[in-house]
C-alpha cells in the first residue's frame, strides 16, 4: 500500500459556541487507501468534513491535501482541488433529471459563460455531446441507466445513495469523502455500493475516506479505519485492530466495558 | 363598439401585455431559474422608464424649462434609450447584489422591495431629476409617421412583440445551456451546487443582473409607449405583483408559461374592468379593490390548485442537442 499521504489534518479546531465540535483533530488519510473514519454520534465526523469541504472554516489548524494547504478555501475551490465529497442526507437535485444531475458536475463547461451559450453555440455543443456520453457511462456503471430521464427527486434513498456516487465519479476526483454511503441502503445495493467504491478505488485509483456506522460496510471495506471521539482521533488501525481496541469499546458502549 | 375600435382596443391590450410579458421573462430567469427573490421589480421598471426618457428627449429648452427640470436630456434614438434602460438596471442588480446575495434569500427580498420604493420616491420628490411627480412627457417613438399616428399602435406592437421574442430566444438558449443548468442547481441546492465546483455568488449575480437588465427594457418599452411616465405608475401593485401573479400562473421556470400569464392575467385584468361597469352605483367607487381582491384570491387558487402553473417547468431543461 502507498505510504504517501493524501490529506493531512493537522490540529484542526472547529466550536459552535461553546461546543467543541472538532478538538485538536489530526489524522493522516493515505493516497490510495479506503480509509473508514467511525465514531459514536457527536464525535465530529461530520463537521470535520464540513471543514476539509470548506463549508466551515477551521479554528485553528491546517489541512494539507497532496501536500498543499487548503484549509479556509470555499467548497467550488475544494472541488477544484479534485476533492469529491457526497452528503449524509443525499443533496441531489430535486427538480432536475438524474442525467442532468451528473451533467452538471464536470468543470470548465464551455458553456457555462453566458457569451458562449449565444455566440459559441458549435464549441458548447461538442462539449455537451461529449459529457452526456460520459454520463451515460456512469449511469451504466451504477446501473442507473434506466432511470436517466425520471427526476432525481423521484429516486428512492439507496438509489440517491448510488447518484451521489455516481456524481462523485463525473467530478474526476483524486480523492472522495462519502458522509455514510450506506445509510438507508438495502443489503443488495449495499453489496452493489461496496463493489463500486472497490472498483474506482482500484481502477481509477481514488482515495475515499467514508464516514459509516454500518460496521459490516467499514469491516469489509476499509483499511485502515479510524476512530472518532469527542471531537478528536481515538484509535486507527486494521478493522481487526479496532474491533480488539478497549477504547473503542469504551467510547461506544461507555465505561463499564473497561 | 365599432370593429375598428375594437381592434385598436385589443392592439393597446397585446402592447402592454407583451410589455409585461417582458418583465416575466426577466423574473422568470431570476425566480423561475435561480430562485431569486425579487419583490421590487416596480424600481427596475420606474429606473428602466427613465433612464430611456431621459436619453431620448431632449432637455427642454425656452420656456419649457421654466417648467420642467430634467437633469440631462440627450435627444438618442430609441434603440439607445433601450439599451442605456438595460445597462442601467443591470448596473444597480449588481449593487444590490454585491452585499445580499451572499446572504438569505429573504434578504435579497426586503432590499429590492425597499429599493424599488426608494426609487419612485425619489423621482417623485428630487424636482431637479425629472420633473417630480409631474413626470416626463413627449417621448418619441420608433418608425414614426410610416402609418399615420392613428393607426402607429400597430407598428409599435409589431415592435415590442419583436424585441419580446428577441428576449425570449437569448434567455431560451442561455437556459437550455450548461449556464441555466448551473442556475437551476443552485435554485434546488445551493450547498450541493457549490460542491460540485459552481461559484454560487458569481451565478447568481449573473442572473440577478441578467434578468434586472430585461426588465429595465420592459420599463423603457412602456415608457416609449405610453410617451409620458410620472412616478405613480411604478407601484408595487403595477410594478410588482401584478407580474409576480403572471408568472406563477403561467408557470415559473418556463419561459412560454411566463409570456402566456402575462396575456391571460393581463387579460383577466382588463376584463374585470369592464365587469365592474356592470355594477350597482353604490359599490362602484370600490371598484378597484374589488379587482385587487380578485387577482389575489386567483393567485390563491392558482398555488393551491396548479402550483406549477399553466405551463409547468419542463422536465427536461438541459435539451440544447435536442434542437
Amino acid at each position: 500500500m502507498a505510504e504517501k499521504s493524501m490529506l493531512e489534518i493537522k490540529e484542526v479546531d472547529k466550536s459552535f459556541g461553546g461546543l467543541m465540535a472538532v478538538c485538536n483533530c489530526s489524522l493522516d488519510v493515505k493516497e490510495g487507501s479506503i480509509t473508514g473514519l467511525i465514531g459514536p454520534n457527536g464525535a465530529g465526523k461530520t463537521t470535520l468534513f464540513n471543514v476539509i469541504t470548506g463549508h466551515y472554516k477551521p479554528d485553528k489548524g491546517k489541512i494539507f491535501f497532496q501536500g498543499e494547504e487548503i484549509n479556509g478555501l470555499p467548497p467550488h475551490h475544494i472541488f477544484k482541488k479534485k476533492i469529491y465529497r457526497t452528503f449524509q442526507i443525499t443533496r441531489e437535485f430535486a427538480q432536475m433529471t438524474v442525467l442532468e444531475n451528473l451533467m452538471l458536475i464536470p468543470e470548465h463547461q464551455v458553456g457555462e459563460k453566458i457569451w458562449n451559450t449565444w455566440f459559441r453555440q458549435g464549441a458548447v455543443k461538442k462539449q455537451e455531446k461529449a459529457i452526456k456520453e460520459k454520463a451515460l457511462e456512469v449511469l451504466e456503471f451504477v446501473e442507473l441507466i434506466d432511470l436517466k430521464d425520471e427526476y432525481a427527486g423521484s429516486l428512492s434513498g439507496g438509489q440517491k445513495k448510488l447518484l451521489e456516487l455516481a456524481r462523485s465519479m463525473m467530478a474526476d476526483p483524486r480523492m472522495v469523502l462519502l458522509d455514510e454511503p450506506g445509510a438507508g441502503v438495502n443489503r443488495t445495493l449495499m453489496g452493489k455500493l461496496i463493489d463500486n467504491i472497490r472498483k474506482l478505488c482500484e481502477e481509477k485509483s481514488i482515495t475515499f475516506l467514508l464516514i459509516e456506522h454500518d460496521m459490516d460496510l467499514v469491516m469489509n471495506l476499509c483499511n485502515p479505519v479510524i476512530v472518532m471521539s469527542e471531537g478528536k482521533k481515538l484509535a486507527e488501525g486494521t478493522p481487526e485492530e479496532i474491533k480488539r481496541n478497549k477504547k473503542v469499546l469504551e467510547a461506544y458502549l461507555g465505561g463499564q466495558y473497561r | 363598439m365599432e370593429l375598428g375600435g375594437f381592434i385598436a382596443y385589443l392592439v393597446s391590450l397585446a402592447i402592454m401585455a407583451s410589455i409585461y410579458a417582458v418583465f416575466c421573462l426577466g423574473l422568470n430567469i431570476q425566480w423561475g431559474y435561480t430562485g431569486l427573490f425579487n419583490i421590487g421589480i416596480a424600481g427596475f421598471f420606474c429606473v428602466g422608464a427613465y433612464t430611456s426618457a431621459m436619453l431620448t428627449t431632449p432637455k427642454p429648452t425656452g420656456i419649457y424649462a421654466q417648467y420642467v427640470n430634467q437633469i440631462f436630456g440627450l435627444n438618442l434614438p430609441f434603440v439607445v434609450g433601450l439599451l442605456g434602460a438595460a445597462a442601467v438596471c443591470g448596473i444597480i442588480g449588481f449593487l444590490i447584489g454585491i452585499p445580499t446575495l451572499k446572504l438569505r434569500e429573504d434578504y435579497l427580498a426586503i432590499a429590492t422591495l425597499g429599493i424599488a420604493e426608494t426609487f419612485r420616491l425619489i423621482f417623485n420628490n428630487e424636482h431637479w431629476l425629472a420633473n417630480g411627480p409631474r413626470g416626463l412627457m413627449g417621448l418619441p417613438q420608433p418608425l414614426q409617421g410610416i402609418v399615420s399616428a392613428k393607426h402607429y399602435n400597430y407598428i409599435y406592437l409589431i415592435v415590442v412583440v419583436i424585441i419580446m421574442l428577441f428576449i425570449y430566444l437569448l434567455i431560451e438558449r442561455a437556459i437550455r445551456s450548461p449556464w441555466g443548468r448551473v442556475l437551476r442547481a443552485i435554485r434546488e441546492d445551493e450547498i450541493s451546487a457549490s460542491m460540485s465546483g459552481k461559484d454560487i455568488f458569481h451565478f447568481k449575480m449573473q442572473s440577478l443582473i441578467f434578468g434586472s437588465m430585461v426588465m429595465g427594457v420592459g420599463g423603457a418599452l412602456y415608457a416609449h409607449y405610453t410617451k409620458s411616465i410620472s412616478p405613480d405608475v411604478f407601484t408595487p401593485l403595477y410594478g410588482t405583483f401584478i407580474i409576480w401573479v403572471m408568472l406563477m400562473a403561467g408557470g415559473s421556470g418556463n419561459n412560454k408559461g411566463a409570456i402566456l400569464g402575462a396575456y391571460v392575467i393581463w387579460g383577466i385584468w382588463i376584463g374585470t374592468s369592464f365587469m365592474t361597469d356592470l355594477l350597482p352605483y353604490t359599490l362602484k367607487a370600490r371598484a378597484p379593490y374589488i379587482r385587487f381582491l380578485l387577482i389575489g384570491i386567483l393567485l390563491e387558487i392558482i398555488l393551491i390548485y396548479r402550483p406549477q402553473g399553466m405551463l409547468g417547468e419542463e422536465k427536461r431543461v438541459s435539451k440544447l442537442l435536442e434542437e
